[in-house]
């Protein structure tokens, strides 16, 4: 399986050199990462193509959030090379630097202030890297923000604590978006949200990325998401990337998490779900 | 898809030299051009009557706010404006979701009014706060009675626990703070005393101010910032994490089980550290007298034997069970009434060590009027 694993991996380095179109805005190679003696990554590698929504499946302690935060600069990688927009990361600062300002970072629980309103939440980005930005355009362009985040502008003098989880996510959504970002990242965007608040989320973040044309590199659990929304999935296991490919790919992997992942009771609900919605 | 040219120097709104009243739009029209864009928005004036935007090569989310602007003042639709694919599909995304009217701010009420209403609120909260404070002194002692009656339900292991988290570890802290004011009250009273050449009186001035007041005083100051705040912080995580609700379910009793130990503990550790910090205070000034007032170790400990009686001793370890009620019960309810997020335990807590701190403090001072009142 592990070989398979490998063979898609070069495939897609190959299409990825040979096709303009799909550059790649990450490329990570022979990672590793390991607390004390426990080994979360080896010698991994993975691609992420310009314009595309790519999702990390794994289970529970897999590593994929460990994998964000090494990307973000969050965290120090013991090993191997991360390079974003051509240009490799030489170290946590540089990382935190450029992503900063070319990245949007959506965390699980929306990480809003929460002594800041909804609007100065969205504008702490563009305070911190346009304080040329005069006063008014700065709230008007936070503003459009949050109503592109799908939520009416009186809600930008609300507190985070007086929102719904749903609510939250959106004004996360609405501050990563605020740099106007070319790859945004979400850490379980749909956790907590109930089916419907779920679904509603994926379909704002398609509509928006088809619409301003973003990377998306998005750590899941939830199948419905990776049906409906997602273009090529990585499945994170054995400390490394075993495959990424489109689902109906993955779904015929020979490996028995993603036999369980993709064949149990749930998936075929999800599966059945996209098929009769077409 | 956002410009990274920093210069941002090749976006343009200029109007056509050739045609009256057409706009050309031209460049990245994106968040790196945005203020010098919005300058020349506002700056329009005259007679406007369409914009091009064919000439637009790059546009994000801010860049298509002010196109909104433009169309709105050109009365055009984004479709005759020659905007070219992506971008149109881009900024009808934007354009259906903004609304951009600029938001009413709310009316303020006038500042007099604000003010009146913030003090009757704290007055509110206040008094509030207090019943609720003397409503779980109640229902603790109840429980504590109701203990009494079945000891079998007292948590003995709990209880220890908390005597070594309260007590034990705190000793060095204590040892050190308490010696080091020691040092200090016997530096300050030679410098006063020095002048009448009593300096012999520092010593009865290091005593007395220790066994009355300093000992107990600096240990629940101590006390009221390290243990109120960790007690409130460890039942505000149970209880945001709902397993106060789970005590409750299980049939336990949440004071029983989380407060009365830590009373317990506070109750017989307080004067204990009070009386280490006592001792820590003398030998405090003890150190200072001997190296640099010219008072000799026999004269020091003669002149502290004369002073102590228990009456002084009495004054300043009377207070200290009472000062180990207000820290527990403090911290305890302030945990208690953390609510949900991480954000309200980091509140309570404040509350909980300003409120202890307070509440000794006032304790204190009154304490001292009744003693002096009553001739102690």
């Amino acid at each position: 399986m592990t070989a398979s694993g490998r063979t898609s991996e070069q495939a897609d380095t190959q299409t990825s050199s040979d096709d303009q179109g799909q550059e790649a805005v990450i490329r990570i190679r022979g990672l590793s990462n390991r607390f004390g003696s426990n080994i979360v990554h080896q010698d991994l590698d993975l691609d992420v193509r310009r314009g595309e929504i790519i999702a990390v499946v794994g289970g529970s302690g897999s590593g994929k959030s460990v994998l964000m935060r090494s990307i973000l600069g969050l965290l120090r990688p013991n090993g191997g090379d991360i390079e974003v927009f051509g240009q490799r990361l030489a170290d946590t600062e540089d990382a935190q630097r450029i992503m900063s300002r070319r990245a949007g970072v959506l965390f699980q629980d929306g990480a809003l202030f929460s002594s800041l309103t909804v609007l100065e939440n969205v504008e702490v980005p563009l305070k911190s890297h346009r304080p040329d930005l005069p006063g008014q355009l700065r709230r008007d362009l936070a503003r459009s923000k949050i109503q592109l985040s799908g939520l009416s502008a009186s809600t930008g003098s609300k507190l985070p604590s007086e929102l719904s989880g749903g609510m939250r996510k959106r004004v996360a959504l609405a501050r990563a978006l605020a740099l106007e970002p070319e790859l945004l990242f979400l850490d379980e965007p749909t956790a907590g949200l109930d089916p419907i608040g779920a679904a509603d989320f994926d379909r704002l973040l398609r509509t928006l990325q088809r619409a301003l044309g973003f990377t998306v590199f998005l750590i899941t659990h939830d199948l419905d998401t990776l049906y409906a929304i997602c273009d090529r999935v990585a499945v994170i296991a054995d400390q490394k990337i075993l495959a990424t490919a489109p689902l109906d790919e993955i779904e015929q992997l020979d490996n028995d998490w993603v036999r369980e992942y993709f064949h149990g009771p749930r998936a075929r609900a999800a599966r059945n779900q996209k098929t009769a919605h077409g | 898809m956002s410009a990274t040219n920093p210069s941002g120097s090749n976006a343009e709104l200029a109007p056509d030299p050739d045609r009256d009243g057409l706009l050309l739009a031209r460049g990245d029209w994106t968040l790196a051009n945005v203020e010098r864009l919005n300058r020349k928005v506002e700056s329009l004036h005259g007679h406007v009557t369409r914009l091009d935007a064919s000439g637009i090569s790059r546009l994000d989310a801010s860049g298509a706010l002010l196109l909104e602007r433009l169309f709105c003042r050109t009365g055009q639709k984004p479709a005759e404006s020659g905007l070219t694919g992506q971008w149109r599909t881009l900024f009808e995304a934007v354009d259906s979701a903004c609304d951009d009217a600029h938001e009413p701010r709310p009316e303020r009420e006038p500042q007099w009014r604000q003010v009146l209403a913030r003090i009757g609120q704290a007055t509110v909260e206040a008094s509030a706060s207090t019943r609720e404070l003397l409503n779980f002194l109640g229902m603790t002692v109840h429980r504590l009675a109701r203990t009494m009656t079945r000891p079998r339900r007292f948590r003995l292991t709990s209880t220890v626990y908390h005597m070594e988290q309260t007590g034990l570890d705190a000793v060095p802290l204590l040892i050190l703070l308490s010696g080091l004011i020691g040092a200090v009250v016997a530096f300050l009273g030679a410098t006063v005393l020095r002048d009448f050449g009593a300096e012999l009186f520092v010593i009865d001035l290091v005593t007395f101010a220790f066994l009355r007041e300093f000992g107990v005083l600096l240990t629940a100051i101590l006390l009221a910032g390290r243990t109120a705040s960790a007690f409130c912080a460890q039942i505000g995580m149970m209880k945001s994490r709902e397993e106060i609700d789970a005590i409750r379910t299980l049939g336990l009793d949440e004071i029983e089980v989380l407060v009365l130990p830590r009373l317990v503990a506070l109750l017989i550790t307080l004067p204990l550290l009070a009386f280490i910090a006592t001792v820590a205070g003398l030998v405090g000034g003890l150190i200072v007298s001997v190296l640099s007032l010219d008072i000799n170790l026999t004269m020091y400990l003669d002149r502290v034997e004369q002073t102590v009686t228990l009456k002084h001793y009495l004054v300043g370890v009377l207070k200290a069970p009472i000062f180990a009620v207000v820290i527990a019960l403090i911290g305890c309810l302030e945990g208690l009434r953390v609510s949900g997020t991480a954000q309200s335990v980091g509140e309570h807590t404040t509350t909980a060590v300003v409120r202890s701190l307070t509440m000794v403090i006032v304790i204190d001072a009154l304490a001292a009027v009744y003693f002096m009142e009553i001739g102690w």
